[in-house]
């Protein structure tokens, strides 16, 4: 097709989904204004049916708590396909690869860029922890609390020190990590099965309202959901960073 | 609308428009971390707390990680193409 066929089609097209979107958009309640009863409604119920103070938390744990059972499985089936795809790629063996002194260190990590990632470890560590703990009381909870302990690790490989990153997380450990996270919350479920009247139905005690264990079984929940998405993060980055070493060493 | 959510949409909007007029992988995977940060900081300052700590880090740090591994072995691999063609001629 011509260049200047092109452009009329673009117009043609172009012309159309701008009427579409300029109607769309003149429908558009303003900004900020907001319609949702059932958000008002949730705010409303949650704090007392189970004592939770983070409505969000609460929702992905309590009310909604079996739509992340399956958003935990969608992430523990797309970390097991990156992990078989690549490793794969490297000849499906079991065992690590080879490491020379070479791989001790990435070039170009800085005094100043180490000293940083020494700081900032303990600190996103502790950061993690806090959250993955204090899920029902204060925004935060599972998902987050795992994005930001995985990360703690991955502090140390901008340190330059991929071995040191190995030995804190090894292959077998972060594995152990995702399946037990993954299970860990379907354990839960099913005390709710046993001891409550549905799967996922909150069973222990609610706690005071705002104190550490409250919420039911939204901390345990939190617990379980932090471990998973630790160990899902921590496989993924280092499966990418695993075949960037036997690229780098010329082995693939 | 607030003079701070207001900043905070412009600085998206200035970050993501970067990301587009970038051609080079490297830089822009650099700019896509900054992009996170910003919707960072526009998740927060729409008082969505739990949303803007889940985008620090998988915005701004773990899709940057997976894209710059990638990045690296497509240009080790193109390298290793290159010498290989040299070698057969």
């Amino acid at each position: 097709m011509s260049r200047r066929g092109r452009l009329l089609l673009f117009g043609c097209a172009g012309s159309g989904l701008l009427a579409v979107l300029v109607i769309g958009l003149h429908g558009l309640p303003p900004f900020g204004d907001f319609h949702g009863a059932y958000g008002l409604l949730v705010d409303r119920l949650e704090p007392g049916r189970r004592h939770a103070t983070d409505i969000v938390t609460a929702l992905n744990f309590d009310l909604r708590a079996f739509d992340t059972l399956g958003e935990e499985f969608i992430l523990f089936a797309s970390v097991t396909g990156v992990a078989l795809l690549l490793r794969h790629l490297r000849d499906e063996e079991d065992e690590p690869p080879r490491r020379s002194v070479d791989d001790h260190r990435f070039a170009g990590a800085s005094d100043a860029l180490r000293l940083l990632s020494l700081i900032l470890i303990p600190l996103l560590v502790s950061l993690g922890v806090y959250l993955a703990l204090h899920g029902a009381l204060t925004p935060g909870g599972g998902f987050q609390a795992g994005v930001v302990l995985a990360a703690g690790p991955l502090a140390i490989l901008l340190a330059g020190r991929y071995l040191a990153l190995k030995r804190v997380a090894p292959h077998w450990a972060v594995e152990a990590l995702d399946g037990i996270g993954a299970l860990a919350y379907a354990a839960i479920g099913l005390g709710g099965l046993i001891f409550a009247s549905a799967y996922l139905e909150n069973f222990l005690p609610l706690g005071t309202s705002g104190h550490l264990l409250s919420g039911g079984m939204m901390p345990l929940n939190s617990i379980a959901v932090g471990l998973e998405v630790t160990g899902a993060f921590l496989l993924t980055w280092t499966e990418f960073l695993d075949q960037d070493l036997l690229v780098a060493r010329g082995e693939l | 609308m607030t003079a701070l959510q207001a900043v905070a949409l412009l600085l998206v909007v200035a970050a993501g428009t970067a990301i587009v007029f970038i051609s080079d992988p490297l830089r822009q995977t650099l700019v896509l971390s900054i992009f996170g940060l910003t919707l960072t900081l526009l998740f927060f300052v729409l008082q969505a707390p739990d949303v803007a700590l889940s985008q620090l880090v998988v915005g701004s740090v773990g899709m940057p990680v997976i894209i710059l591994a990638a990045l690296r072995k497509i240009a080790q691999h193109a390298s290793a193409r290159e010498r290989h063609e040299e070698d057969g001629e």
